[in-house]
């Protein structure tokens, strides 16, 4: 599984994606080239093909690539939508509801999605939404603090956690600040 | 199917309950062990951050589960919250046998002298309910060293001035320091200030048939690998059912005691593995169960005797829940000093526990546990952004390069701090749920602010580049130090139990788990909680052995 394979196995499927009836055909091919491993087709858990995007591109934004890679390649949405169909099912309704709310207020400002806005267009709209500036009624009584917060940590679990959970992508995070994973059962560090 | 009668049931694995269950199985009464969750283990969370005792965003390592466990949360505004057991205002304490023990960071501190006498050394103090306890430290001096010999403590007890004098020295020798503990010791002595190795409940040798600690990264917070963290599940809790006395019976929960018409306690209602609603009588009932769990079970258990709950006649039951507001600072150094030495905290003084001009007891300071990798996103300068570029720039920078220095403070004991019952909301065994509510003392941030500014002059005095405080002491008291909420006392209208644990008004029901601690000194507290498990055990052993049936 080493970086490469992944960047051209990312471009064999947007190649393939351009047309809809390709993508089984790419799935197919993708999981006989990881042996036992399935490849995750973004709408099949709790998140639509939309919302992962979206999710995508926020994690982007609160854990940006610069020499180590950024939240959307280490797998953040991943993470998210995973967790959102166990220990965080709680939160659903909220993620739907934000979601929704958020590529709205998008389309009103922009008339563009939020995954297609400028950088800096993007780090304007969470930081309104961060400081509960977003307008429209369903920002209203702390919800966009909230949601934003939600996101937020839920973004840094993803990108700081556990490769397990299915974020921190090849250890990414703990390669950045040098820490070796995972640890070896019987290391002794002082002892030598 | 009816379950045999016995001598003693106990409720809750944890710290006090797995000494008591050994003690009294050793003098030969028959014991029955109840624990709520199983064996912990490591292997099935490992070194996993996001599912640990430190951090639980994903659930709780060692139980209580988010499925059946409920407990309400009264805001400022009195408004209430319903919060699920792996979020942090649920006040959750590990639900496996050996409970924190398992996870713990395993500080092992005896309280001083003081503590013990509160009100004697520092007089009333207002809006507080702060008491001298009706034991003193020279009464349970023998029980903190047959914990630290018995469960196994290492450390050096001849370089820590402030403690109050022992008997007998630890049974290992300290630990190493590591690195950052190494800057800290020569700063420290250089202000004057008399820096040690914090004893711990780890092995430092191999002992008692396991082996020594390795230090790994993720110690506090997970269960131990090898075995070399020292809690009540691999030690006295095998001790006692190697007596054949003891059966412990887990995923086993407790939900009332069975009273009779003359106010009797004879037993403990519970379901079992299956849920089935199950009877255990016994002669003798001892609570351990936690200080959120042990006031909700005497609450739980009403009759025309107890109508307000058993020991509850002045509405103490639930009082003065205390725990530790956590204070101190953080310091950025332009070197490296993270050299992943396990468990990270290292280094102790204990100058600052009492006796500081216009500060209410104190509390130690100490070297923190590891931060890890999401733990330290949450640590940033004051003002400083949560997320983007410079954030992730930050963690990259300084995850090798900073230092906590902080402390737990003697929280004041505050009667409106408190564990009561939810009238509406019952956990999935239809057992109504806890309810929190309250606040700590005002005097608790005045205390922290005093003890985040001594952590900042060190870190400044250590070559920090740049520092700021992290002050505690607001908000709801609890946490996983949680303690207090059956204070003991002599008198009964304002103390839940006798200087040995058993509860007023009752003559075979004690309390043996922090909820006795009349306040929680400003230290960790789970070696006193296992000592008090053999002050509670030995009073009730020798009775028993003198013929008192408790009746």
């Amino acid at each position: 599984m080493d970086k490469g394979n992944k960047l051209s196995r990312r471009d064999f499927i947007k190649i393939s994606a351009l047309s809809a009836g390709a993508l089984s055909f790419a799935a197919g091919s993708l999981s006989f080239i990881e042996g036992c491993s399935t490849v995750y087709q973004p709408g099949t858990r709790f998140f639509s093909e939309n919302e992962f995007k979206l999710v995508e591109s926020f994690a982007e934004q609160i854990i940006p690539s610069n020499d180590w890679p950024g939240g959307r390649d280490a797998g953040v949405a991943n993470f998210i939508d995973i967790q959102l169909m166990n220990p965080y099912r709680r939160f659903q309704e909220v993620y739907r509801k934000g979601l929704a709310a958020l590529e709205n207020t998008c389309r009103n400002k922009f008339s563009q999605k939020f995954e297609n806005l400028s950088w800096d267009s993007q780090t304007a709209v969470l930081k309104d939404m961060e400081a509960g500036r977003l307008e429209g009624n369903i920002w209203k009584d702390g919800f966009s603090k909230y949601f934003f917060e939600l996101l937020r940590s839920h973004c840094l679990q993803g990108y700081y956690g556990s490769p397990r959970h299915g974020g921190n992508k090849n250890f990414v995070s703990y390669k950045m600040i040098g820490l070796d994973e995972p640890q070896i059962v019987g290391e002794n560090r002082d002892g030598i | 199917m009816s379950n045999k009668h016995v001598n003693a049931v106990i409720v809750g694995a944890g710290a006090g309950g797995g000494v008591v269950a050994k003690e009294l199985s050793e003098a030969g009464m028959s014991v029955v062990l109840f624990e709520r969750g199983g064996w912990g283990n490591y292997d099935e969370h490992d070194s996993d951050e996001l599912i640990s005792q430190r951090t639980t965003s994903l659930g709780n390592a060692f139980g209580p589960d988010d499925e059946r466990y409920r407990r309400v949360v009264v805001n400022d505004d009195g408004s209430t919250k319903i919060v699920v057991a792996s979020e942090s205002e649920y006040n959750n304490v590990a639900a496996c046998v050996g409970s924190g023990t398992v996870s713990y960071g395993a500080m092992a501190w005896r309280f001083m002298r003081e503590d013990f006498r509160m009100k004697t050394t520092y007089g009333h103090v207002d809006g507080s309910t702060l008491e001298d306890w009706p034991v003193c430290y020279e009464d349970i001096e023998h029980c903190y060293e047959k914990a630290e010999w018995e469960i196994g403590v290492s450390g050096d007890a001849s370089l820590n001035p402030f403690a109050a004098p022992r008997k007998k020295p630890y049974p290992m020798p300290p630990f190493a320091y590591n690195k950052e503990a190494i800057m800290l010791e020569s700063t420290m002595k250089r202000m004057g200030l008399h820096p040690f190795p914090i004893p711990m409940l780890r092995n430092s040798v191999a002992r008692n048939g396991r082996a020594a600690c390795v230090r790994r990264r993720s110690c506090c917070g997970f269960a131990c690998p090898i075995n070399a963290k020292c809690g009540t599940h691999n030690t006295v809790i095998p001790a006692a059912l190697s007596t054949g006395n003891c059966e412990l019976r887990t995923d086993c929960i407790v939900s009332e005691l069975i009273i009779d018409e003359r106010g009797r306690i004879n037993g403990v209602k519970y379901f079992d593995k299956d849920n089935h609603l199950q009877e255990q009588a016994a002669d003798i009932i001892v609570l351990s169960a936690s200080a959120t769990e042990t006031p909700r079970l005497l609450l739980n258990s009403k009759s025309k005797i107890y109508p307000a709950g058993v020991g509850n006649r002045y509405g103490w039951v639930g009082r003065n829940l205390q725990g530790h507001a956590y204070t101190g600072a953080v310091g950025l150094f332009e070197e490296d000093i993270f050299d992943d030495v396990g468990p990270g905290a290292s280094i102790a003084i204990s100058d600052f526990s009492h006796h500081n001009r216009g500060i209410i007891g104190g509390g130690i300071l100490a070297n923190e546990f590891n931060r890890l990798p999401y733990l330290f996103t949450g640590i940033r300068p004051p003002g400083s952004p949560t997320w983007g570029r410079s954030h992730k720039e930050f963690q990259k920078k300084y995850f090798r390069r900073n230092i906590l220095v902080e402390g737990p403070i003697q929280e004041m004991p505050f009667f409106d701090s408190r564990v009561d019952i939810d009238p509406a909301v019952k956990d999935y065994w239809g057992i109504p749920v806890v309810r929190l509510s309250g606040h700590r003392h005002p005097i608790d941030f005045e205390g922290c602010k005093f003890l985040s500014g001594k952590a900042e002059l060190i870190l400044k005095e250590a070559g920090a580049s740049y520092t700021w405080q992290s002050v505690g002491g607001k908000g709801l008291s609890g946490g996983q130090h949680q303690a207090g909420t059956c204070r003991m006392g002599n008198d009964p209208q304002t103390s839940v139990t006798d200087r040995y644990g058993r509860v007023h008004d009752t003559s075979n029901v004690f309390v043996g788990d922090a909820s006795l601690h009349v306040n929680n000194g400003g230290f960790n507290p789970a070696l006193t909680i296992m000592a008090l498990g053999y002050w509670v055990a030995e009073h009730i052993a020798s009775e028993w052995q003198k013929g008192n049936r408790f009746v």
